[in-house]
């Protein structure tokens, strides 16, 4: 039995809870153990780094104090914009004296900057691709993949020091370890736009169109993606696209852990993929959600 | 214009202190040797993905900044519709961490109040949310949506900010994904201490915000 | 002695604004052995020379101190203006009151004076005690190794041959001719690359004066200057050259076409039995047994059948043979930077975002060089390696690997500039209706007629320059999305290429670390082999009698490379033009009967120049051992007197006792 701290952030208790449920509904089998950071607080996000250096550094630092008073040699952050923050500010603080005594201060407990930070694939990974593959029931021989890494999975990467920033295998390994196959394609690590999404929603718009366009080119039948940011501008926002440039993307979006989790043979409704906006036909379809064509079965 | 004194810092672990010392500034140098590194070959500039609607490009942008004009980086609009993606910073033969100037700058902007108007809506976002956290610890996005069109519109007045994704909420909540009351941390107190420690002027951010020229906004 | 001549200098006033000369000349004057102290304003200059010899003529002098600027100045003008005067050149020392004394401290005070003084002083406590010596004659062997058969090799080798001395050429790969025999035409003239190179090839290969090994390298490098002792390992070839006749119909005929072809840099596939080129010296095949079915799997053998001349011989041998020769001149040449991301050191992270291993249309320089090439793997004719198609927009990536400190090469490769201009202009000689886009920093164009090549390219065969380097390169449909920026217009620039080429940067060849190592040759921390000093002396090294020549020594052209040829064939025919070597005699003796024979020289000695000797009676008996140090080998560093426990060595000019009383004269 494994288990890690666990740091949600605030996408993840707010309107992406479904990536939460999806965790929890994908690690249980693999007998992974979650216990949450007790009294987390926000990592800053995009905010803090754009209007205050030292907030951007203080609110993830104070994260990292809690999960070294907690204990925890491992902390698993599902969000790439959380998991970056705090790795981040470990770096800074590494080497650092001063800059830890001074950031002690500010957050009110002793932090050095030692906890290691787990993105999704990551926890994948330290549980073994070949447990995964042979943990495997239903093999997704369906499923023909976009992996959508975003940017904060791979960047910055003497930070993250993670996958190849240019042309990440990661989610692919752990892909074809659940019996699907992924397609070469040219945006895997392209941004969409971010957390921009409120206040500038036709960057976000454009951005976003033109991966769900090149996944579709390259003959992908789904985008999988590791970060709430990502799925909601791929996914919620798609309806919204779809209408500014009058396309019909019809293109699901997975959690990876949606895809670990169909392939353990947990149902899909336990990893909350009916909350998806854009659902496959076989599932529950809901109002705003865009029917997928019969090629998924 | 006071300059400024900055040892580099970002994305790539070094360090950034922005001294804004109106009186001690002088002679101190941007981003110490990093911007310098610069040799403007563009690499930046044709990565970025927000750089068509965007008035100097990343690569002039740091070009203002190696020739002593952060004035006029300051108050740009491109400062504004980057993403932060650190494409910039990732692909810099130079390793010059641009994205990390960007971010400088947009502290030095807010600060100064030098944000151009048709993208006050990003600031007004962003002060937005770190008010939110203040006040919460974490985020709840049901108030902060509604702070954000509120303040939003009083800025520009466009009645398509109120209403737009207005159909969106009961969408989110038959998804079990609306929540009207978010979560807040239990010590709400020391959330609002490390920011008064690290932004004396939260607090005021948003009138602040919405209340553009007057007040004098003490220098962080 | 006692009859000690002191010449200050002032240097013009390097020294003289530093100093009273009157003071420091009256000081001087006082010091215990002096017999006259001059002062004047430039020591080293004819009348200044002239004053030295006059005095030493007319006093009588004994030995000369030149208290002026260091000894790596004029050391040697001095001890040439002392024998001129019928004085021993050793009994003449200099005293360094410029670089230690004047251009450090405060001028005018006391204590910068008194140092002056006592540096002076010092030197005299020296050379009061130095003794007449005779220079060391060594014999030379008047014949020349050059390690590397490109076109800087070549012509080293033929300038030497020509002047009458012995060349031992050694050429790694199957073929002599390099990275230029690969070239389809050179800028400035355009002149056809194998056009000009081939006769050269053929002189080397014809000249009764050069020994040619190819496929050989240099397996190790001993002796010293006028005296090496060369090995070299001849690889197996499996093709008996001296029965061969060239005929090639084993080439012509072998079935296997499997492995990558090194000359045309991957793009093709050759035999398992070739010649690199049908040009190639010599003209004759190698077997790679790695893609040879017969080696591999006892099946085929069709050239053992068709060979008339029974050359065929799979159980051939390596050769190790060894040579003298008395000068190297070191001509490896260069390697491109990999692009890929493999690469063999950490320093260097190639470039996962140009898509270059992954996307065939993205190719480097010299694959492009083969495409152009009529002797290449289409004839000439410029079509893209993925489908065969002419391309009809090309774009250009200058600075791939050059000028990137994040990838790990900070210096520019110098020739791209010139040779990404050619490529637009070969293409579009080619392709009349195709385009040319060259994304590139900066142009660099300064050989003679280059700047007027790079606008021709621009101004009459319209290639479209781009000022910004390459974010991404994509693949879609078929084409490549090249993602650049222009800075001059302050936008992003996409192209869609049909075919890239990337300038990478250039390195040092494989194995040059190696070489260095075995002929102990400095090199940089990117490998380039180093020389002894960067203006006044480019093609010598600070091994006596290694000279480097070409682009192992830096990235380089061909004109210059050809310039530092016969720059470093010219020094050796300086070294060769004596009859012998004469080596400064200021080298360490061992007192043999003092010798403990504890060998603490032999193992310390840094030129490994301390043997260890027998000394026997006349009846054989062995009496004892001892260290003997070879004056032809020691460089005078001192560092077995150091180490000798019993005191038994010593060094001629910078004796136990010199030392001692210099200091006494400091104190």
């Amino acid at each position: 039995m494994m288990e890690f701290g666990y740091y949600p952030g605030c996408a993840l208790h707010g309107s992406s809870n479904d990536y939460e449920q999806s965790v929890q509904a994908c690690l249980k089998p693999l007998g992974v153990g979650l216990k949450e950071l007790d009294d987390w607080l926000c990592c800053g996000a995009t905010a803090a780094h754009t209007l205050n250096h030292m907030l951007a550094v203080s609110l993830p630092a104070r994260n990292l104090a809690l999960a070294e008073r907690d204990g925890f040699a491992d902390v698993f952050a599902p969000c790439p914009m959380c998991s970056m923050e705090l790795i981040k500010v470990n770096r800074a603080l590494d080497g650092n004296p001063e800059l830890r005594k001074r950031v002690s201060e500010i957050v009110e407990l002793p932090v050095e900057g030692k906890t290691q930070i787990l993105n999704l694939i990551q926890v994948f990974q330290k549980i073994g691709v070949d447990q995964i593959r042979a943990a495997v029931k239903k093999p997704l021989s369906h499923v023909k993949a976009a992996c959508y890494y975003g940017c904060l999975l791979t960047r910055p990467p003497d930070t993250l020091q993670f996958d190849d920033p240019e042309h990440p295998r990661s989610m692919e390994t752990v892909l074809e370890a659940l019996g699907a196959s992924t397609v070469a394609w040219n945006y895997a690590t392209e941004c969409c736009g971010a957390g921009l999404t409120m206040a500038r929603e036709e960057l976000v718009c454009e951005l976003s169109h033109r991966i769900l366009t090149n996944a579709a080119a390259h003959g992908a039948n789904c985008l999988v993606v590791a970060c709430p940011m990502c799925h909601t501008n791929l996914d919620m926002k798609q309806a919204d696209i779809d209408r500014r440039y009058g396309v019909h993307h019809d293109m699901v979006v997975y959690y990876l852990s949606d895809l670990v989790g169909m392939a353990l043979g947990v149902d899909e409704t336990e990893l909350g993929v009916n909350k998806h906006f854009v659902v496959r036909q076989a599932g529950q379809p809901l109002e705003s959600g865009a029917t997928q064509t019969a090629e998924m079965q | 214009m006071p300059r400024l004194g900055v040892q580099a810092f970002s994305a790539i672990e070094r360090q950034s202190w922005i001294t804004m010392d109106h009186e001690e500034s002088m002679g101190s140098a941007f981003a110490a040797t990093s911007v310098e590194n610069c040799y403007q070959c563009g690499k930046c500039t044709a990565g970025c993905p927000a750089s068509d609607e965007m008035d100097f490009m990343p690569n002039q942008i740091l070009r203002l900044v190696q020739t002593d004009d952060v004035d006029r980086a300051m108050r740009s609009r491109a400062i504004w519709l980057c993403v932060s993606c650190l494409t910039c910073t990732t692909r810099c033969p130079q390793s010059v961490d641009c994205a990390g100037v960007m971010d400088v700058l947009r502290e030095m902007a807010a600060e100064q109040k030098t944000v151009p108007a048709d993208v006050q809506r990003v600031l007004v976002f962003q002060r937005a949310f770190l008010d939110n956290i203040r006040r919460h610890g974490r985020t709840n996005e049901v108030e902060l949506i509604m702070q954000f069109k509120t303040l939003g519109f009083l800025k520009d007045r466009n009645i398509r900010l109120l209403m737009k994704d207005a159909l969106l909420a009961p969408k989110l909540m038959q998804r079990g994904k609306f929540h009207l009351r978010g979560e807040s941390v239990r010590d709400r107190a020391v959330v609002r201490r490390i920011f008064d420690r690290c932004m004396p002027n939260a607090g005021k951010a948003r009138m602040a915000a919405a209340d553009e020229g007057s007040g004098s906004e003490e220098a962080v | 002695m006692g009859r000690i001549g002191v010449f200050i200098c002032w240097c013009g006033e390097n020294i003289a604004r530093a100093f009273d000369m009157d003071e420091l000349t009256e000081a001087v004057a006082e010091i215990p052995g002096v017999r006259c102290a001059i002062d004047y304003k430039y020591m080293c200059s004819e009348p200044g020379q002239a004053l030295i010899r006059e005095k030493i003529r007319s006093e009588k002098l004994e030995a000369i101190v030149v208290a002026s600027c260091s000894p790596h100045m004029h050391l040697k003008t001095f001890r040439a203006a002392a024998q001129a005067a019928g004085l021993n050149p050793y009994l003449v020392e200099m005293a360094n009151i410029r670089e230690q004394c004047s251009w450090v401290h405060e001028p005018y005070e006391d204590e910068t004076v008194a140092k002056a003084v006592s540096i002076i002083r010092m030197t005299v406590q020296k050379v009061l005690r130095n003794r007449a010596l005779e220079p060391i004659h060594v014999p030379l062997t008047k014949r020349a190794l050059v390690v590397g058969g490109g076109v800087a090799g070549i012509q080293a080798s033929l300038d030497l041959a020509d002047s009458g001395y012995e060349v031992v050429l050694v050429e790694r790969e199957p073929s002599i001719g390099g990275k230029m025999a690969g070239l389809s035409e050179t800028f400035p003239t355009l002149d056809c690359s194998q056009c000009i190179l081939t006769p050269r090839m053929v002189e080397v290969g014809q000249h009764p004066n050069i020994r040619l090994y190819t496929y050989s390298e240099v397996e190790s490098v001993e002796g010293f200057v006028g005296n090496f002792t060369i090995t070299i390992r001849q690889k197996a070839r499996y093709v008996d050259i001296a029965k061969c006749t060239g005929c090639l119909e084993c080439w012509n005929r072998c079935p296997s076409r499997e492995a990558p072809s090194e000359f045309d840099y991957g793009l093709t596939k050759r035999k398992a039995i070739y010649v690199p080129f049908p040009q190639a010296v010599p003209a004759r095949p190698i077997i790679d047994l790695n893609s040879c079915a017969k080696f591999l799997r006892n099946e085929c053998g069709t050239c053992l059948k068709v060979c008339e001349a029974k050359a065929i011989n799979f159980d051939d041998q390596d050769k190790v043979v060894t040579e003298q020769v008395g000068a190297i001149v070191v001509a490896t040449g260069y390697r491109m930077y990999d692009i890929g991301r493999e690469q063999e050191n950490a320093k260097y992270t190639g470039y996962g975002e140009y898509g270059y291993g992954q996307y065939k249309d993205v190719i480097d320089s010299l694959q492009f060089e083969r495409l152009l090439s009529a002797s290449g793997p289409t004839g000439g004719e410029v079509k893209r390696p993925s489908d065969g198609a002419v391309p009809k927009k090309v774009v250009f990536i200058a600075c791939v690997g050059s000028r990137d400190n994040a990838k790990g090469i900070p210096y520019c490769s110098k020739i791209c500039c010139m040779y990404t201009a050619k490529h637009t202009m070969l293409y579009k000689h080619k392709v009349h209706d195709g385009q040319a886009y060259v994304f590139y920093m900066d142009i660099r164009a300064g050989g003679k007629g280059y700047e007027e090549f790079v606008r021709r390219a621009i101004e009459k065969d319209g290639a479209r320059y781009y000022r910004g380097r390459v974010s991404k390169i994509t693949e879609e449909n078929g084409k490549l999305i090249v993602r650049g920026a222009d800075t001059l217009t302050g936008a992003p620039v996409a192209v869609e290429a049909d075919l890239v080429v990337l300038a990478a940067a250039m390195r040092p060849a494989i194995g040059v670390l190696e070489l260095a190592q075995k002929i102990k040759l400095g090199y940089d921390e990117f490998g380039f082999l180093s020389e002894s000093h960067p203006k006044l002396r480019p093609v010598e090294t600070n091994t006596a009698g290694v000279y480097i020549c070409g682009a192992c020594h830096a990235p380089k052209d061909i004109p210059e490379a050809v310039a530092q040829a016969s720059a470093a064939a010219g020094k050796v025919q300086v070294l060769f033009s004596k009859g012998e070597l004469t080596r400064e005699p200021e080298v360490a003796s061992v007192n043999e009967q003092a010798c403990a024979a504890c060998f603490a020289c032999v193992r310390t000695c840094p030129y490994l120049a301390i043997d260890k000797a027998e000394i026997r009676d006349r009846q054989g008996n062995l009496l004892k051992m001892t260290a003997r140090v070879n004056p032809s080998l020691c460089m005078g560093c001192g560092t077995c007197v150091a180490v000798c426990p019993s005191k038994s060595v010593d060094l001629e000019g910078f004796s136990e006792e010199q030392i001692y009383e210099m200091v006494n004269g400091l104190i």
